[in-house]
């Protein structure tokens, strides 16, 4: 599913430069659940977007489902995140201006879907999220539960193999960060590949693989039984 | 994208942002809305004095006293006044071949009274001729007879205006009116007809031409009309006047001809710089519009920067993005320019019904407005909207406070 070689991202604050990633090597098959933790400025964030194909690395390569990232031009990485990739973001970013249900189908928009098979597919995930009530509504009228799940719809849309959440219930209580997870867990028993970038421990710790990163580097990974 | 999802992503935008897309909205509405007032104005002049200078005919030449073209040359230092048109001139011209008729004009101020009313009246000394050559009618009694040019009769004819001013209610035909230290009986009254080459028909005294130079103590013409027999005929008739004129009168070519065509072709040329210049300054107002759809388009780039990202996560393309963007401000200037120009076209049609002035946008300007709108929009739109396109995802969904 996802293969790192030596994946190097740094960036420049003034004078200092910040290695975001330091030559990461990593191996991650269809169908995963890790987590991954460490703290601020550990380089957790700059693992997700490398991994969303949102930010690209200075060096070292990178496959997603076999297939070469590097040097793809922006057309061609938007149209593999469109394909392969659903996002969940701490702070949902939801359009506003848009019903919830017009949310759920914005990627399928941007993807050139016929709305018949638009309304088909966004039906299926608002039943299945118990959104049903809420989707004519706007973001501001929903609940952080009812938002995020409104996210994880979107990001499900367009069926993507892998699932970066960036931490998905991190504006949330506990009650409806637990829904959340219980969610994005059932989807994963499904075979969705998911990666959870969180501060959290107790959500770190339900993932079967959890990596640690520290100063750019994973400094230990679960399924290596320790250091890497 | 399907373009009807695109269209329906815009027509949210613009409601989500509802005092951007009104302030925009109002820019463009203006500019276009300035093009097509302007260009109404100068065009509904341009006719108005089309149709004043064709009321004259064709085949009408005005033959005025004096040479009025400037030459190159240094005057001749005769020390001569021009010579007068006299009557006399008015017949021989009439005998010309290519002229059909001739109608002599004396005109001036004079009081005119009647049954203790008083006024000031413009006094038109002419003949019969004058009422077929000007296409002009009476609505009660009769024209001028038909006279020898240098015969005077106590006879006229007066315009609406004067008639209700004199007579008021009472009967005016077959009444006698005082006009300076003479009376004539009022044998017909004009027909409504309004201004044309700034004469005042309802204004109007109409006398024989022979009474007004007795009534002004002049001999002199102020200026003879001449229909010639046709449109062929102008040009003949223009050198046959001419030469008539010159032998008459010593050798001096000492009139000026005007025709329709000549002074119609004047005021096209002036009438149609001044309406381009106008119809500059209005896009000028557009290019305004642009500059403000720059600038808003700009802020609304670096507020929805977060949008943006998420787009682009999403899958959207850089050029999906821009043209969000571009579309907002191309769907914006569309609304705009046709509510300008609908308000515009109401605010013409409004001018006519309340003035009867031919006011009317001319179709160039209308097509030309509302593209330029749109063109100015979708061009000051892309630079920022290329900005947005170029965003670098990760870049744009960073929250605010950490970038």
């Amino acid at each position: 599913m996802i293969r790192l070689r030596e994946v190097t991202r740094c960036f420049h604050l003034g004078e200092q430069r910040v290695m975001g990633l330091d030559a990461v090597d990593l191996e991650v098959a269809a169908g995963e659940y890790l987590s991954v933790m460490g703290p601020s400025g550990s380089g957790k964030s700059t693992l997700l977007n490398v991994l969303g194909l949102l930010d690209a690395p200075d060096a070292g390569e990178y496959w997603l489902n076999s297939e070469p990232t590097a040097g793809l031009d922006e057309v061609r990485r938007a149209a593999l995140r469109s394909r392969h990739i659903g996002f969940v973001f701490q702070s949902y970013h939801l359009i506003p201006r848009l019903t919830a249900l017009e949310n759920i189908e914005l990627p399928m928009l941007l993807a050139g879907i016929e709305p018949g098979e638009r309304r088909r597919r966004s039906a299926e995930l608002v039943e299945r999220l118990s959104l049903g009530d809420r989707v004519a509504h706007r973001p501001a009228e929903l609940s952080g539960g009812q938002r995020q799940r409104v996210a994880i719809a979107r990001a499900m849309v367009m069926r993507p193999a892998l699932l970066l959440a960036d931490e998905p219930t991190g504006n949330l209580d506990s009650h409806s960060g637990a829904e959340v997870v219980e969610l994005l867990e059932e989807l994963n028993g499904e075979g969705l590949t998911l990666l959870v970038v969180t501060h959290d421990v107790a959500l770190g710790a339900r993932a079967p693989r959890t990596l640690r990163m520290l100063d750019g580097r994973i400094i230990a990974d679960s399924a290596q039984g320790g250091a890497a | 994208m399907r373009a009807a999802d695109a269209v329906a992503l815009w027509f949210g935008a613009l409601r989500g942002h509802r005092s951007r897309s009104l302030m925009l909205l109002l820019a463009i509405g203006i500019g276009v809305l300035a093009v097509i007032l302007l260009t109404g104005l100068v065009e509904g002049a341009r006719s108005f004095v089309l149709d004043e200078f064709s009321l004259l005919g064709r085949n009408t030449l005005i033959v005025l006293p004096g040479r009025k073209e400037t030459t190159g040359a240094v005057p001749p230092l005769t020390g001569l006044a021009p010579r007068d048109l006299t009557l006399q001139d008015a017949q021989a011209v009439a005998r010309l071949p290519a002229v059909r008729r001739v109608a002599p004009l004396q005109a001036g101020l004079i009081e005119v009274s009647s049954a203790g009313r008083s006024r000031e009246a413009f006094v038109l000394g002419t003949s019969r001729s004058f009422f077929a050559l000007r296409q002009l009618d009476v609505s009660q009694g009769q024209m001028l007879p038909e006279l020898p040019l240098e015969q005077a009769e106590a006879v006229c004819v007066i315009g609406t205006t004067l008639r209700r001013e004199l007579f008021g209610s009472r009967p005016a035909l077959g009444e006698w009116l005082r006009a300076g230290d003479r009376r004539f009986r009022v044998i017909g009254i004009l027909e409504e007809r309004g201004e044309s080459l700034g004469m005042d028909f309802a204004e109007l005294l109409v006398i024989p031409v022979a009474s007004a130079q007795a009534l002004f103590n002049r001999e002199g013409l102020f200026r003879l009309f001449a229909e010639v027999r046709g449109p062929a005929q102008l040009e003949p008739g223009k050198r046959q006047i001419l030469a008539l004129i010159k032998e008459r009168h010593e050798g001096e070519e000492d009139v000026t001809l005007i025709s329709q065509d000549s002074m119609l072709a004047a005021f096209d040329d002036i009438l149609g710089a001044l309406g381009l210049a106008l119809a500059g300054i209005a896009a000028v107002s557009l290019l305004v519009a642009g500059v403000l759809i720059m600038n808003v388009t700009w802020i609304a780039v670096s507020q929805r920067t977060g949008e943006i990202g998420l787009l682009k996560a999403l899958g959207a393309t850089p050029a999906q993005v821009r043209l969000l963007f571009v579309g907002e401000a191309g769907l914006l200037a569309l609304a705009g320019g046709l509510a300008g120009l609908a308000l515009g076209e109401l605010l013409l049609w409004l001018a006519r019904l309340l003035w009867d002035l031919p006011l009317a946008a001319p179709a160039w300007a209308r097509a030309g407005a509302l593209l330029l709108a749109f063109g100015v929009a979708l061009l000051f739109a892309w630079l920022p909207a290329s900005r947005a396109a170029r965003l670098e995802p990760v870049a744009a969904l960073r929250p605010p406070g950490a970038r």
